[in-house]
């Protein structure tokens, strides 16, 4: 007979077995990804890459249209949506103990966050797009910052969680108001945890493709009026890939190899400051 | 059983020396019977607080008063209520929405319970000190600024005077005078403690309840704090909730005895641990109990 211990000992190697051959499986295609990515997007990463603009087919050219673009809806984006998903985020945290309104709008946040970016697109294509009747770099920003503020809120929300009652309760203790409990307090020690859900926002929307196909479209040009059609690389990617041109297949490779470099630049930076946020508690 | 009740008591009456010599003070004497005292009109005065947590009670009509300058322990076996009891006195409850308390705490004339009474104001009369260091994370300075600021307009220089008289009533100026701007997480737990001590007397509160003030201390920074207590009482009236019967009694100059949300028994703290009155009273600080 066998005796427990021994027993214990076999299934302990099987788990560990299958959780590394798991864990093997999904890192293998995660590598593979990087490695197609580097092999074909490295070589076309060129000082053209970041001082021309896109191409017409068959000749050269860069990407300076798209990563402006790119840039400048992503920051707008961020600008609108931070402060709004910060004060919501706060509200359900420190405000909602009582009454309905914070576990609905908790409720509807978890939808809006994983609703699919298409039809968040699309929203914004039927509100914004087709009553301006053009499309513009303004309806692309407005769309990204709609997935920014869920992805905050939630984060901001989980974050002052985290910060124990006990912090709370001194401030008030000292007769200190809520708001200033609020934002001398809580926000001050979460500071760093609310930054990580920011970052991991822009992280989320600097790849979307769906909700700006809708709304900035592209354009071939350069182009700094937030009113017009505006480029951005995960459109480039999308049209220059599915071309049948070569150069802009190469170009669309490069595009989604900064594109991947800066979310992965972006976590990393998340991961440093969470780390840091998680030595301060 | 007899054994154990002759240790304690040795223990008991060693510790007890410095507190001894407060007791022999005259003006002390007169006020030693108590309960009820005629002399002096008491600084807390509860009236059949009933106190209620989702429905259920945890406070059973509790009348006690609580004396100025004089420090009052309550002591009693986990969940009896005697941090409950002293979460009523600042209206700390009030912070959840499930808690409520029926009845009357009488400070100064008001009813603090009263739905008149400016929560925030109450609390810049009644400090308090938490079971676990609570420094917030900004510098030492500021830490100690925080509650000032809410109600004084000071300048910068009587500010800084402001903050030093603090740290130096809490006994910490001279570990931190050269680190002001420092972090106050980066201070030690003992040091975090007084910190936290100097932030509650910086706004010059007139009740500074301590809710088991030590629990999360070393031996050495508890004796520390003890004495720092026991100094405070000069200006503040002190309510204590410990854990520690030893603490109660070294610090202490009346003892609450409370178990299962009922104040079982309340004397002057000699009398509490030489001859309480109430078998249960006696069972719990001999240890047969709890």
């Amino acid at each position: 007979m066998i005796s427990i211990y021994t027993r214990r000992r076999i299934v302990n190697a099987i788990n560990l077995t299958f959780s590394i051959l798991a864990m093997a499986f999904g890192l293998f295609w995660l590598f593979w990804i990087l490695f197609t990515l580097f092999e074909k997007g490295l070589g076309g990463i060129s000082i053209a890459t970041f001082t021309q603009m896109t191409p017409a087919p068959g000749s050269t050219g860069g990407l300076l249209n798209a990563i402006a673009g790119s840039l400048a809806m992503v920051t707008l984006a961020t600008l609108i949506g931070t402060p709004v998903g910060i004060m919501a985020g706060t509200y359900l945290a420190e405000y909602g103990q009582r009454g309905w309104l914070a576990p609905v709008t908790r409720f509807i946040n978890d939808i809006l966050l994983s609703a699919p970016s298409i039809v968040i697109g699309l929203f914004v294509y039927t509100v914004y797009v087709a009553k301006m009747g053009h499309f513009s770099g303004w309806a692309g920003a407005l769309a990204l910052s709609l997935i920014v503020i869920p992805v905050v809120v939630r984060t901001t929300e989980d974050m002052l969680r985290l910060i124990p009652d006990s912090l709370r309760e001194a401030a008030a203790a000292l007769g200190a108001p809520q708001w200033k409990i609020v934002t001398l307090v809580t926000w001050r020690a979460s500071k760093v945890g609310i930054m990580t859900g920011v970052l991991l926002a822009i992280a989320r929307i600097s790849g979307e493709t769906a909700p700006l196909l809708f709304t900035s479209l592209n354009n071939q040009f350069w182009n700094a009026d937030m009113n017009q059609p505006m480029a951005n690389l995960p459109v480039v990617i999308f049209q220059f890939a599915m071309s049948p041109y070569e150069n802009w297949q190469e170009l669309a490779w490069t595009g989604a190899l900064l594109i991947t470099l800066s979310v992965l630049g972006l976590n990393i930076a998340a991961r440093f400051f969470l780390r840091k946020q998680a030595l301060a508690n | 059983m007899k054994n154990q009740q002759m240790l304690f008591y040795s223990k008991f009456m060693g510790s007890h020396d410095y507190q001894q010599s407060t007791i022999n003070e005259p003006k002390l004497k007169t006020e030693m019977n108590i309960i009820p005292s005629q002399s002096i009109a008491p600084k807390v005065s509860i009236n059949d607080l009933n106190f209620f947590y989702n429905g259920c009670q945890a406070l059973r009509s509790i009348n006690m008063n609580i004396w100025e300058n004089k420090i009052t322990a309550f002591i009693g076996p986990s969940g009896c209520g005697k941090s409950t009891l002293l979460r009523t006195f600042n209206r700390m409850y009030q912070l959840y929405p499930s808690q409520e308390a029926h009845g009357e705490i009488m400070m100064d004339g008001m009813n603090i319970l009263d739905k008149k009474q400016d929560i925030n104001m109450l609390r810049a009369k009644v400090g308090m000190v938490f079971q676990k260091p609570t420094p917030f994370p900004m510098s030492i300075f500021d830490n100690v600024a925080f509650g000032v600021k809410l109600y004084e307009s000071l300048n910068r220089n009587e500010l800084e005077e402001r903050v030093e008289w603090a740290l130096q009533k809490a006994a910490l100026w001279e570990e931190v005078k050269d680190k002001l701007n420092q972090s106050g997480i980066s201070l030690s737990g003992g040091q975090q403690q007084r910190l936290c001590i100097a932030r509650t007397i910086a706004v010059k509160p007139e009740v500074v309840l301590l809710d088991e003030p030590t629990s999360a201390l070393d031996p050495i920074s508890t004796a520390r704090i003890e004495d720092l207590i026991f100094t405070l009482k000069e200006d503040y009236t002190i309510v204590i909730v410990t854990h520690n019967m030893q603490q109660a009694a070294r610090v202490s100059d009346y003892t609450a005895y409370m178990y299962l949300g009922e104040l079982i028994e309340f004397a002057d703290t000699d009398t509490i641990f030489t001859k309480p009155k109430q078998k249960a009273t006696e069972d719990y600080i001999t240890g047969k109990f709890g």
